[in-house]
């Protein structure tokens, strides 16, 4: 065992045992700090705006370590929540379908976007509907996968966000309402995207990122709040009870299907969510952002992290999306060319990602902030499986 | 003899008993000629069976005559190839694990299937969720109603552990770290705790010693006297069985071949011969 890998570990048992009111204090004083950050910063500075992007990485791998952490049904095919949340937007907070209204646009609750086409709704209510579609999404490729088990799960939920990238891309020519209403703009991609508008403050600046970054730290205590109180609830307790034995979670009166449904629903809304907020961030919504490395990208956070960790979670979301941004192209990048080799490393971040769970899965296979759950079940190998039974929906 | 009785009780049941006479009724659960088939295999071979209310009934037979495959029928994780069965005056055959459990019945497995990562007390609490209601948006916002459920299945989680005997400071380990005799514990406090009427226990004394399976037998006259319930109980231990039961069922291959008191099943030529090997009675 490494000794980092030991300190790492003796630091969360040690949180753990550290009194209510200190450990309140420490997180309290946590928080302002992260609060105060942006001030030490230029407001467009680099650093932040990766932390925005971290943040909202934070948010996404959250969302999925509910069906995955928790519910134990392994998604492939996150990226479909992403992409979802990100055309809401794309839909409903930007020019793109300029006819509506014979050109007049339709509005609600949006002042800013003035009198321009399109339909431009309030950032508020594109989150809400962002999070809806997307919890719809999540049950719809929940279903197919009620009556598999393990892998099946997976190659089913890959393909689902294979077929929302297709749709994606191939979405320009598709027209459901009408010529005038393409699905999305494929590669080409739906761009500008309104900024962040919210009641009684300025409407977000592309060019300040403090409002940005404070809006996305929001959402992840909002989901923070909401997987803590999950994890501790009665649907909580039957996620786990599923994740560890179907048979007997069913047999004790845990309906399955209803409590995956659930499980992919929650966890896809947190994705909608994210997704709706990165597209307003970064100002396009492209058919090229919902690749399923992305898919990978997220379920390697939450592995790296701690699989069920709430706190681990968010190290392992913080953690990859830095050495994504910075260890990789601005620390790494030069070492190819210095030993004499003439290719850029940031192309090959996806295998760097790999070889780091694959040392983790040497060292560490319960995350760097384990579950406390999963440490016994890794050590020691609890839990057989039986097919027993006969599954129907 | 047997054969008779079972022919009579047949044409008698055609159906499972008709709603509403609930509680009037005194048989709690009928099976009428139900059979499991795998592939070529017969597990369970057209088995008649009934089981009074508030009784003790048994289940024996050698390994493989499919008792727990019954069981699994019984309790909807395996959809019976034929027949029907009835649990409380409704007709349960092949509905779904969950709703069989919120309408009363619970059981424990044969080779113990606890929640391996979750506390004692957690796996107890798991037990009660047929009967909880709290749902998502509630428990996000843990609404006052929500939080009040929360202590009561806590506090009767403790109570069942209790019940059973399980030492209160093991109360928050991980079911994979109790002893065996614990994990029984817990297992049938998690299945008590769902409130059943019907408590179905596939080899509870698998792995006790004399003592320990004497407590067992002393517990499940006490769960009847003190909560009313009815058990059937699938056992090996020849003396648990003879001691405890009102009835007691043999299967072989999946077939009933005897059903009675304790004595006259322990008298009936066919039971000494599945027990004893069928070669030399030949
Ligand atoms: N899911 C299954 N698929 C195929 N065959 C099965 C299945 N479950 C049970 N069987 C077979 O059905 C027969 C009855 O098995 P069952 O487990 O019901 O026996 P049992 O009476 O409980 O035996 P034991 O005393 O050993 O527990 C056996 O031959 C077994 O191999
Ligand atoms: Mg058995």
């Amino acid at each position: 065992m490494s000794s980092a890998a030991a300190t790492w570990r003796g630091l969360g048992d040690r949180i753990r045992e550290l009194p209510r009111p200190v450990v309140w204090a420490i997180g309290a004083a946590v928080l302002v700090l992260l609060i105060l950050l942006p001030f030490a910063y230029q407001p467009a500075s680099g650093f932040i705006d990766d932390c925005v992007t971290a943040l909202a990485y934070v948010v996404m791998a959250l969302g999925l370590n509910i069906v995955v952490g928790f519910a134990g049904l392994l998604d492939l095919g996150y990226v479909a929540f992403y992409a979802i949340g990100a055309y809401v937007i794309g839909w409903y907070g930007s020019g793109f379908f300029a006819a509506i209204a014979g050109g007049k646009g339709l509005h609600v609750w949006a002042e800013s976007a003035g009198a321009l086409p399109g339909i431009h709704f309030n950032f508020l209510i594109v989150l809400v509907v962002a999070a809806v579609y997307a919890a719809l999404a999540g049950m719809i490729i929940g279903l197919p996968t009620l009556r598999l088990r393990g892998d099946y799960i997976a190659i089913v939920t890959l393909a689902f966000g294979e077929i929302t990238r297709v749709f994606a891309i191939n979405g320009a020519d598709i027209h459901p309402f009408g010529k005038d209403y393409p699905l999305t703009l494929g590669r080409q991609g739906i761009t500008p995207i309104d900024p962040i508008d919210l009641p009684f403050v300025k409407q977000f600046d592309p060019l300040n990122l403090r409002p940005w970054y404070w809006f996305a730290l929001a959402m992840v205590l909002v989901v923070l709040f909401v997987n803590f109180r999950l994890r501790d609830s009665r649907l909580g307790r039957a996620w786990i009870a599923l994740r560890e034995d179907e048979v007997a979670a069913a047999s004790m009166g845990v309906p399955l299907v209803k409590t995956k449904l659930k499980a992919y629903a929650t966890g896809a809304a947190f994705g909608g969510m994210s997704g709706a907020f990165l597209a307003s961030y970064l100002n396009t919504v492209n058919a090229d952002q919902f690749e399923f490395s992305f898919s990978i990208f997220v379920l390697a956070m939450i592995i790296l992290g701690g699989l069920g960790s709430i706190w681990g979670v968010v190290l392992g979301a913080v953690a990859l999306s830095f050495i994504n941004s910075r260890l990789i192209p601005d620390v790494l990048n030069g070492v190819p060319h210095k030993v004499g080799l003439n290719f850029d490393l940031t192309e090959l971040s996806f295998g760097i990602f790999g070889f780091l769970l694959v040392i983790m899965m040497v060292l560490r296979p319960e995350g760097l902030l384990p579950e406390r759950r999963r440490q016994i079940e890794l050590t020691e190998g609890v839990g057989g499986d039986e097919t027993l039974y006969e599954a129907r929906a | 003899m047997t054969d008779r009785l079972a022919a009579e009780r047949s044409a008698r049941t055609g159906t499972p008993a008709a709603s509403g006479d609930r509680e009037a009724t005194s048989t709690i659960l009928q099976a009428v000629a139900v059979s499991k088939i795998f592939g070529g295999l017969v597990a369970v071979d057209g088995v008649d069976f009934e089981i009074p209310r508030r009784s003790i009934v048994s289940i024996i037979g050698p390994n493989g005559a499919g008792k727990t495959t019954f069981f699994n029928m019984l309790t909807g994780l395996y959809k019976p190839s034929a027949g029907r069965i009835g649990f409380d005056g409704r007709d349960i055959t092949a509905r779904r694990p969950d709703v069989i459990t919120s309408l009363g019945m619970a059981r424990t497995f044969q080779n113990i299937r606890l929640f391996a990562t979750m506390t004692a007390l957690e796996n107890v609490m798991v037990g009660q969720h047929a009967r909880m209601k709290a749902g998502l948006f509630a428990s996000v916002l843990r609404l006052p109603r929500v939080r009040q459920e929360e202590r009561e299945v806590r506090e009767k989680a403790r109570e069942t552990l209790e019940y059973v005997g399980l030492r209160p400071s093991l109360l928050d380990q991980m079911a994979a770290n109790l002893s065996y005799g614990d994990q029984r514990r817990v297992e049938i406090a998690r299945a008590l705790a769902s409130d059943p009427k019907l408590l179905l226990l596939d080899e509870p004394t698998a792995g006790m010693n004399p003592q320990e399976s004497a407590r067992l037998t002393q517990f499940m006259e006490t769960l009847r006297r003190e909560r009313g319930l009815t058990i059937l109980l699938i056992e090996h231990d020849m003396k648990v069985v003879m001691g405890v039961s009102d009835r007691v069922t043999v299967l072989d291959h999946g077939e009933k071949i005897a059903e009675g008191d304790p004595d006259e099943v322990r008298a009936d030529k066919r039971v000494v011969e599945a027990y004893l090997g069928r070669q030399e009675g030949r």
